[in-house]
């Protein structure tokens, strides 16, 4: 794995988008180009990968230290040698994730309802911030409150909030599990570490030994699932992840997948917009033929997009961080 | 102050009635929190029970630039919810009903001002239960809970209070009622709900909270380890995560906890030993089994002289109960202790607690170690005598170099406790002015005003470097070598 400390050129890099008051259109991979809003302002592209490499890992302490442009398959590698995982399952789309991206864009897999979310799992983040410095929050013990808790803010913020420069996760061992299509969904199964409805089919991951009667399927199913390369998640022009309570009625039967024990449904081509029609939860608009398509995300409470604008400013106050890919306008 | 105090308080009774205190023989019992070493009479306290009543206390006290401080049951340790002495003391005590179960999707919503252990109480009849159980659980609040993001014996496997809040209605410091978070498993923007937990009552006032419930687990077992010696007990945490095993719990005591817990609560703790530690398994027969037996044959590996395991909920009741007890029953040993919160990276605790041993004699002070092994959260009990200055002196210095330890392992001054007003100047020494500065940022983005608890959590630049100053000229060891500036 190659280890490289790209701090200055990246630190270089912001300070002359600051001077040239020229935005930053950050990316890893591109694995995630298609999600989130277009720029909306003439960017200057920034490749993170420059800044690779992991820090520390001692498998004991169940903690991970890597640079933001290490990809994915990488760290994914290194912890299943020891028996270990990234309990949040991120979808690692066409293999080219880096864990900057997946921090930044705070999307879980399957395993979410039951281990719990990215942000459940990072420890801490030093961040290129937007005058030029690097900051450093939380750290790499498991329990922290020292100071507002900017790391799990970074989680999910598109990148609008700085450069994430390194991360710590936590990390967990892993277990023998076997996946299973079943007809229908028991009422309980222990144990239970993923669940989806494709199409009429029932899937579930759950311990080596349990009791549960069904076909054996590859595991691989869930990295397949999770990176959306399904058939039922590419069809249509525009795909919707709509994530409610699990006990919502909505969209129920036009989602041609659903996830997370029923909190998350994926529609194609929906009839109207679901900004609109929800009644709790919120929906996005995760892929989409109409690249110019600028209002992706659901609107937000007016206090809560007051909060957002005011974080933006005091975190990018020259506004050099991917403008424009993630909004909150108000309701 | 630039207004008229009296006209401020007709108005503010208009709103509270009867539910407000002005004479300072019933003000004086909100002087402090569980950190009784700073006390601070409130100017007024009210104590609302409609959340548009808060709507309108805090928007009163925004126009009129009055500090609000919120408070739950007051069993903080930092001093987070230590009054203002020109400010409104705003008690959520009357908040106290758990508005709705829904045993179905596992979730509850409650007020802020429900007990922690009043959540498991009210649900255990389902098979429910709430996870994060903090020492002080029988009279801590949730909303205190999301304050500080309080933690427990439990939270190695089942998480911080973060971890098991799912949604949160708060009113902003200018009166506004907001929703973040909710029954989905995410939400649209930044997380807010991730940023308030902890963030001690600083940035808007908890009034709902929803939680998410666990299903008990089938079995459960509790293995009570004695080793000869704090180092050796300290290398076995280490060892039994190293093997797979994800205990729902593992606390560690020093011989001078064992015997004041056991002293106090009786709970069957060998008193020779010089280290205690509690592991708690848990999970379905097979799976309990097979880790218990994996769990014996490491703890022969770590050279533990004794072991015992408790099945039966009795038992394991009286286990816990000798670890929860430990904090009041070191008070029982001498007249003051001050609990410090550090945390570190698991590797480094045989070392760091073999340097507090060192600095217990240094500073000729006992110090009794009971804590959350498994996440590396220390709380060292330094005991002392308030009545003697140079003994509380002694105290606080004991207990500045230990978390300097903590920060130059690579950990922090705070696990669980928050920073409040007691932990402030460490905070200059944990963060640079650039990380303060975006803290700053962040509290102005909620409160442009600063009125919701003004001069707590974070420090101000000025502040860190008067404390800079005078550090350098009394030359802490401990401090010269750290970067501050």
């Amino acid at each position: 794995m190659q280890s490289i400390d790209g701090t200055d050129s990246l630190k270089e890099a912001v300070a002359k988008a600051l001077q040239d008051s020229k935005p930053l259109w950050l990316r890893g991979g591109n694995s995630k180009s298609f999600y989130g809003n277009p720029c909306d302002a003439d960017c200057t592209e920034l490749d993170l990968r420059c800044h690779s490499g992991v820090i520390d890992y001692v498998p004991n302490e169940l903690v991970l230290r890597v640079r933001a442009g290490t990809s994915l398959s990488e760290v994914l590698e290194l912890l299943e040698s020891e028996g270990q995982m990234l309990p949040f399952e991120p979808p690692n789309f066409g293999g080219a994730s880096t864990i900057g991206g997946v921090i930044a864009s705070g999307l879980s897999g399957p395993r979410r309802p039951y281990y719990g979310a990215v942000r459940d799992f990072v420890l801490g983040v030093s961040v290129l911030g937007g005058k030029g410095e690097v900051l450093s929050f939380g750290g790499q013990v498991m329990k922290n409150v020292a100071g507002y808790d900017v790391s799990r803010l970074m989680v999910g913020a598109l990148g609008t909030l700085g450069i994430i420069m390194d991360v710590s996760l936590k990390v967990l061992p892993r277990r023998p599990e076997i996946t299973l299509r079943v007809s229908e969904l028991p009422d309980s199964i222990s144990g239970l570490s993923a669940h989806a409805r494709v199409e009429s089919q029932h899937y579930v991951r759950v311990p080596k030994g349990t009791d549960v009667e069904g076909d054996v399927v590859d595991d691989d199913f869930w990295r397949q699932l999770a990176a959306h390369e399904l058939p039922s998640l590419r069809a249509g022009n525009a795909l919707w992840r709509i994530s409610v309570p699990p006990s919502s009625t909505q969209y129920l039967d036009e989602a041609s997948v659903v996830e997370w024990g029923g909190a998350v449904r994926w529609v194609a081509d929906p009839e109207g917009n679901p900004h609109e029609t929800l009644s709790a939860g919120h929906a996005t608009l995760f892929r989409t033929n109409d690249c110019s398509e600028r209002n992706r995300f659901q609107p937000l409470d007016a206090v809560v997009s007051r909060i957002h604008g005011n974080l933006k400013h005091g975190f990018d106050p020259q506004g050099i961080f991917n403008p424009g890919r993630m909004t909150w306008y108000a309701n | 102050m630039s207004f008229d105090k009296n006209s401020f308080i007709q108005v503010l009774r208009k709103i509270c009635g009867d539910d407000m205190i002005t004479d300072v023989a019933r003000l004086k019992v909100y002087e402090t929190d569980g950190l009784t070493a700073k006390k601070q009479v409130p100017w007024i306290v009210v104590l609302p029970s409609t959340v548009s009543d808060v709507q309108r206390i805090v928007a009163l006290c925004a126009e009129h630039d009055v500090p609000v401080v919120a408070r739950g049951a007051g069993t903080g340790l930092s001093g987070g919810a230590m009054p203002h002495d020109h400010g409104v003391l705003l008690s959520l005590a009357k908040f106290n009903k758990i508005l709705e179960v829904d045993e179905r999707a596992c979730v509850a919503r409650i007020e802020p001002g429900v007990t922690n252990l009043a959540i498991t109480k009210a649900v255990e009849h389902l098979g429910l239960y709430y996870a994060p159980d903090p020492s002080s659980q029988i009279a801590c609040t949730i909303g205190g809970n999301v304050a500080e993001n309080s933690g427990g014996v439990h939270c190695l496997k089942y998480g911080l209070t973060v971890h098991n809040v799912m949604g949160l209605k708060i009113v902003s410091p200018q009166g506004e009622l907001y929703e973040l978070g909710g029954e989905a498993l995410d939400s649209a923007g930044f997380d807010l709900l991730a940023l308030m937990h902890g963030s001690e009552g600083m940035l808007g006032i908890v009034v709902e909270v929803t939680v998410k419930l666990l299903v008990k687990p089938s079995v459960i077992c509790v293995a009570l380890v004695a080793f000869d010696s704090v180092t050796a007990a300290a290398g076995c945490v280490g060892e039994i995560i190293a093997d797979g095993i994800l205990p729902a719990g593992l606390e560690m005591m020093d011989q001078l906890a064992a015997e004041a817990a056991e002293a106090f609560v009786h709970a069957g703790y060998p008193t020779d030993a010089a280290a205690l530690l509690l592991c708690e398994l848990d999970g379905n027969v097979d799976e309990v089994q097979v880790q218990h037996q994996q769990l014996l044959s490491i703890l022969d590996r770590c050279g533990a002289t004794s072991v015992s395991t408790a099945w039966e909920e009795a038992e394991r009741f009286r286990l816990w109960q000798g670890r929860k007890a430990a904090f009041p029953a070191v008070g029982r040993i001498a007249p003051d202790y001050y609990c410090m919160d550090g945390t570190i990276p698991r590797r480094e605790l045989p070392e760091v607690l073999t340097a507090i041993s060192e600095l217990s004699e240094k500073f000729a002070l006992p110090c009794a170690n009971v804590f959350h092994a498994g996440d590396g959260n220390l709380h060292p009990l330094i005991l002392y005598d308030a009545n003697d200055s140079d003994q509380l002196q002694r105290a606080e210095a004991f207990g500045a170099q230990i978390l300097a330890l903590c920060i130059e392992k690579g950990g922090t001054i705070t696990g669980e406790h928050g920073v409040g007003v007691e932990k402030i100047d460490q905070m200059c020494i944990q963060f640079r002015d650039a990380e303060l500065e975006v803290f700053h940022e962040v509290k102005s983005s909620f409160d442009h005003q600063g009125i919701l608890n003004p001069g707590k959590a974070v420090p101000t630049l000025s502040r860190c470097a008067e404390f800079g100053a005078m550090h350098v000229h009394v030359g802490e060891e401990k401090y010269s070598d750290l970067e501050r500036f």
